[in-house]
């Protein structure tokens, strides 16, 4: 062990990448959510974080209460004009590189309601990287949803990088 | 040295992890103890009570199933009684047994989350995840019944959508043989508990006279020692038929609210079994070709089926004019439906009773005087869903 005797053995034993790859891959392995549940899509926010279907083999187990140590922001419901600004207020707490999920019909268009109280779309107020369809959605949608963002934030397509180009 | 008599105002949500959704509370602090608790609502107003005006009957169930999304069917059970007693129809009794059968199912399904969320503010992580596994069977089981886990809108104006699926009865069994167990392992690893005990006992206290004249229902009341339960005092959908108690406690705190409920869970199983055990036979909806569908096999053999079909699917149905109130026990308390008709095919006004909205007036009286770590327990014990509240 430890002895590299040729060329082949290099090749088999060390990674070459860039930096800014690395920590792409620590990055989308690691999204740490905001907890942050509005209405019904906030309960199966939590069966996801459950122990049948597991958030945390993706790595998003660890719901903070705090914004300012969340990555991602899942929008769980209808977002209401009187939480509309709470809402871009804890979005704007939130450190770079952060990103957002709009889960569910009501925070992506508005959903059921079209009507006075409720925003037409949390894209209104805050930018959307993922957005998950579904009255509620399952987990297992939300899950394929934060598997899309996974990919985003790996292929640097998404959040202050992708701002940055 | 002079003593300063200022207080502290500190503002606890609309987003913080144990306000159980959007709650705000404005709390007014002298050093540790809460002087003044001003709750701040309407982060979830939703507009749905306006909102169903402008939908037919058979549509606001899609809008009813979305108030109080903890217990689906327990919210269309309210919504349809009311519906129904603006007919005047009685659902067929297979119907009335089922809807009996999920509502109190749904019953042990919330307890399970209030139990979840309550325990996960006290930091008691693995109750949550406990429950929450229990839950999602239940979950499994409104997916067997309507397809949707959550928003299930299985009842319909004189019956139900559908009739029970094939192997319904021994899965719902299996669950609430399995529950009885879960329910007892609870009870051993929470009501014993030193820290559990000293943490909720004599907690957010609610006097009986304070309870009543706030307006609180369900377990929030009955844990204030007043044996007050829709189901037995206004019999509504069949529950005259069953053979259950009511479980209430004198202690008139936290704990004394935790044990309703626990007792509840296993009451709702009583009620549930006692529903699988005579489960009659015969139709599930009503045949009144005014409000329900005409069965499928039908629509090929009869025009006047499909005509019916046809009024039905793109008018609806036409209560006569008048206006209802029925009050039916939800797992927060009392939950009803004023619902005023004027013969169209949509409702004129529609108001819910939200337990929750009535039960959330009692929180100031719990925590003021007490100190800010006990608001926690209080809010968790009252058991509110916003959506509920807000509307």
């Amino acid at each position: 062990m430890g002895v590299i005797r040729s060329e082949q053995d290099l090749e088999r034993n060390v990674l070459t990448t860039t930096l800014e790859r690395l920590v792409a891959w620590g990055r989308g392995n690691s999204v740490w959510p905001a907890q942050f549940g509005l209405a019904c899509c906030a309960i199966e926010m939590m069966c996801a974080a459950g122990s049948r279907f597991d958030i945390s083999r993706f790595g998003s187990e660890l719901f903070r209460a705090s914004p300012r140590q969340s990555d991602l922001m899942i929008v769980a419901g209808r977002v209401s004009q009187k939480m509309a600004p709470v809402l871009r207020h804890i979005y704007d707490q939130m450190l770079d590189p952060k990103w957002v999920i709009s889960m569910g019909d009501c925070a992506s268009t508005g959903g059921l309601y079209n009507n006075y109280a409720v925003v037409q779309g949390v894209d209104k107020i805050v930018p959307v990287d993922v957005y998950v369809a579904g009255c509620p959605p399952r987990p297992e949608a939300l899950l394929h949803g934060l598997q899309l963002l996974q990919r985003k934030i790996q292929t640097r397509t998404t959040g202050a990088a992708a701002r940055a180009t | 040295m002079a003593t300063t008599t200022e207080t502290l105002t500190l503002n606890m949500g609309p987003q913080h992890p144990s306000t159980h959704g959007v709650l705000r509370l404005v709390l007014e602090l002298e050093g540790e103890v809460v002087r003044k608790c001003t709750p701040v609502m309407g982060y979830l107003h939703t507009g749905i009570e306006k909102e169903m005006e402008s939908r037919t009957y058979h549509q606001n169930v899609t809008l009813v199933d979305r108030i109080e999304y903890l217990a689906n069917y327990n919210e269309e059970m309210a919504f349809h009684q009311s519906v129904e007693r603006l007919f005047g129809l009685e659902p067929p009794p297979r119907a009335r047994y089922i809807r009996i059968l999920m509502c109190e199912m749904n019953r042990i399904a919330s307890h399970l989350m209030y139990l979840g969320a309550g325990a996960m503010d006290l930091n008691v992580s693995s109750v949550f995840l406990y429950c929450l596994q229990d839950r999602e069977k239940f979950l499994d089981l409104s997916e067997m019944i309507s397809g949707q886990r959550m928003m299930p809108g299985y009842f319909r104006v004189g019956g139900l959508a559908e009739d029970l699926p094939d192997g319904f009865v021994a899965a719902s069994r299996a669950w609430l043989d399995e529950m009885a167990r879960r329910i007892d392992e609870y009870d051993r690893l929470l009501t014993d508990n030193l820290i559990w005990r000293e943490r909720l006992e004599g907690v957010a206290l609610l006097s009986p006279e304070d309870a009543i004249a706030l307006g609180g229902t369900g377990p929030v009341l009955r844990g204030s020692g007043i044996a007050h339960d829709i189901r037995k005092v206004l019999p509504y959908g069949g529950y005259e038929e069953f053979d259950f108690d009511v479980p209430v406690e004198r202690g008139c705190d936290a704990f004394a609210r935790y044990r309703v409920r626990m007792e509840e869970m296993r009451q709702a199983r009583r009620i549930a079994l006692q529903a699988l055990d005579r489960l009659p036979d015969g139709p599930v909806i009503v045949n009144d070709r005014k409000v329900a569908l005409p069965p499928r096999a039908e629509l090929a053999r009869s025009m006047e089926a499909v005509i019916h079909q046809f009024k039905l699917v793109s008018e609806g149905m036409h209560p006569p004019a008048g206006e209802t109130y029925v009050a039916t026990e939800s797992p927060r308390g009392e939950k009803g439906y004023f619902v005023v008709s004027d013969g169209s095919n949509r409702p004129v006004r529609v108001h819910a009773r939200a337990p929750s909205f009535y039960n959330l007036q009692t929180l100031p009286a719990m925590v003021e005087g007490r100190p800010l770590a006990d608001v926690v327990v209080a809010v968790a014990s009252i058991d509110i869903v916003l959506g509920d509240v807000d509307r």
